[in-house]
């Protein structure tokens, strides 16, 4: 049975910004960080949640948490108004942000998390099963008893979903949660949030600038620009609206003057190499390879696929104008 | 759970013990220091403000050991998470955020107390004759402490609270500390202030961090004295305390309304 947790329906948060007007006076603008925005999120699943720089993703998040109260519109989480419950809605959520941390810098790992322990009031048989899980399944126990400050970036970050999950919330918020880490770490991670997903149903909203997470780990993304919500599906409906358009990429014999065929372009040419784009469903990549061969003389070939960031980009740029 | 985040509170400071040993070093000396120059004064006249040589001398090396559990020189915990922006996730937890930080600084208090509080005045009692506390007021005194914390606490966190409207706290912060030592009585006792401005200082919140368990500990609030002084110390914490809490409100409007 699926229930809608999170609910925004008109939701419009505007801020009052100063701008300078002349040497002392100034000026006061009225700024849309979130614009008419409605969504909703069923319990269980992961939501990539994506837009570019100050599209009002953290003004988004933090309205769900209860620390903003939106100008206009309604929010519901849980059931519960986050601005008017936010103590009451703080025990059934998690949050992490990648670049901030909430463990207690001075203290070992494990006190951070005994104190959580208390703070959460969880069940000590309870908390002692989420501490034996998370332990195993990010490989915590070499680092439990070195102060958080000496952790590295993967380690502590490993702590913080532990942090942000020991308490069994329903949903949690992740705002770049694998930002600067190594392959391995981010795997972990991942894979972490996979489970936890999986076999707690916990819902997960993802923050992120690396598309990579949204693609192994969300069926679903939400992508905001300038306040508006611009695209809501899947990842393979995307690629086949913004995405069919592939590239070939031919080494001929000798270099030459950009190809000349049908239903491609040459975006590039570099020596005997030359880069040409076509839409998918117009032109099937043989059939172009053939046009190709009938004009210049073929040494290799490959066909490649538009990756998700320029998919992205695309959709960023068609949103704006 | 406030209890468990006190002893965290403890065991953050714990940590930095040859940060601990050095501080007690330089409490140490500068109590030599202020020892010598009262000593000098009461050389020219055997009694001021009902204190005698024995009195300023306990009163310095007990005020020494003051300082560090009562953070008079600067506390900027709160700030430097508003700075880092670290301050959100405190705003997550399903805690009162005054109660949780009041907790965090009880057990700093209580480790610095042991730490940095009662070395000076063991090594005081070495090299002069200090007066001992009178047991009966022994009891007043640990309350006294206790209240004085809650006074300096708040007055700590409204500071730091400023940090939500202008960056940098640390002149008002500095003001702060001047207050403190001067008319809290940690430069010289309240008591050997000229009259009107004893008045003044004993009508300041300042007086209840440290002058007034001071006083307390050399016995010159005997019997029901002790506890209108200790009244004195509640009023103050309460109605800081509340001060703190109605700013903290403020706050959070703030931030609801215009982010952070």
């Amino acid at each position: 049975m699926t229930q809608e947790l999170i609910q925004l329906r008109d939701v419009t948060k505007t801020f009052t910004v100063a701008r300078k007007a002349g040497r002392v006076r100034r000026r006061f603008e009225q700024v849309h960080a979130v614009d008419h925005i409605s969504f909703t999120v069923a319990q269980g699943t992961m939501v990539g949640y994506i837009g570019p720089n100050g599209a009002g993703k953290s003004t988004t998040i933090k309205m769900l948490t209860g620390i903003l109260v939106p100008t206009s519109g309604q929010v519901r989480v849980a059931g519960l108004e986050p601005s008017r419950n936010r103590v009451e809605l703080a025990r059934r959520i998690g949050v992490v942000f990648g670049q901030r941390t909430q463990l207690w810098w001075d203290l070992p790992l494990r006190d951070s998390f005994d104190l959580l322990r208390s703070i959460y009031r969880v069940p000590g048989a309870r908390h002692a099963r989420n501490m034996a899980a998370f332990t195993e399944l990010l490989d915590l126990a070499p680092f439990l008893d070195v102060p958080v400050r000496q952790l590295s970036l993967g380690q502590r970050m490993r702590g913080e979903l532990t942090a942000a999950l020991l308490h069994d919330p329903d949903i949690v918020y992740l705002d770049e949660p694998t930002i600067g880490l190594d392959v391995v770490s981010k795997a972990q991670v991942r894979d972490f949030l996979t489970g936890i997903n999986r076999e707690r149903g916990t819902t997960v909203l993802l923050t992120t600038h690396d598309l990579s997470d949204i693609e192994r780990l969300c069926r679903r993304i939400l992508i905001i620009d300038l306040g508006h919500v611009i695209y809501d599906g899947d990842l393979p409906t995307i690629r086949r609206r913004f995405g069919d358009e592939r590239t070939l990429v031919v080494d001929l014999e000798e270099a030459g003057p950009p190809i000349d065929v049908p239903g491609a372009v040459v975006d590039r040419v570099e020596g005997s190499r030359q880069w040409l784009r076509f839409h998918g469903h117009q032109l099937s990549a043989s059939e172009l390879v053939a046009r190709v061969a009938e004009r210049v003389r073929l040494v290799d070939l490959a066909v490649e696929e538009t990756d998700i960031e320029d998919v992205v980009r695309r959709i960023y740029l068609t949103g704006r104008s | 759970m406030y209890w468990e985040v006190a002893k965290r509170g403890f065991r953050r400071y714990s940590t930095y013990r040859a940060a601990t040993v050095a501080g007690v070093v330089t409490n140490s000396v500068f109590a030599f220091i202020r020892a010598y120059i009262l000593i000098a004064i009461f050389r020219q006249r055997a009694h001021i403000g009902g204190f005698d040589v024995r009195d300023a001398l306990t009163y310095t090396f007990v005020s020494q050991g003051f300082l560090m559990p009562m953070a008079m020189f600067g506390w900027y915990d709160i700030e430097q998470r508003v700075r880092t922006g670290d301050i959100v996730s405190d705003l997550y937890r399903p805690v009162d955020f005054q109660g949780y930080w009041f907790a965090l600084d009880g057990g700093r208090a209580l480790y610095q107390a042991m730490a940095r509080g009662v070395p000076p005045v063991l090594v005081g009692a070495v090299f002069f004759s200090l007066r001992a506390p009178p047991v009966a007021a022994l009891p007043v005194f640990a309350v006294s402490c206790v209240l004085g914390l809650a006074v300096s606490f708040a007055l700590r966190f409204l500071t730091n609270l400023l940090s939500f409207w202008i960056i940098d706290v640390r002149g008002p912060a500095q003001v702060l500390v001047m207050v403190e030592l001067f008319l809290g009585g940690v430069v010289l006792p309240i008591a050997l202030f000229p009259r009107t401005l004893e008045v003044l200082a004993r009508a300041l919140p300042f007086a209840s961090i440290a002058q007034l368990p001071l006083e307390v500990y050399l016995g010159k609030h005997p019997g029901v004295d002790a506890l209108t002084t200790l009244a004195v110390q509640a009023a103050w914490a309460a109605a800081l305390l509340l001060a703190g809490r109605a700013v903290l409100g403020a706050v959070m409007r703030k931030l609801a309304v215009q982010g952070g």
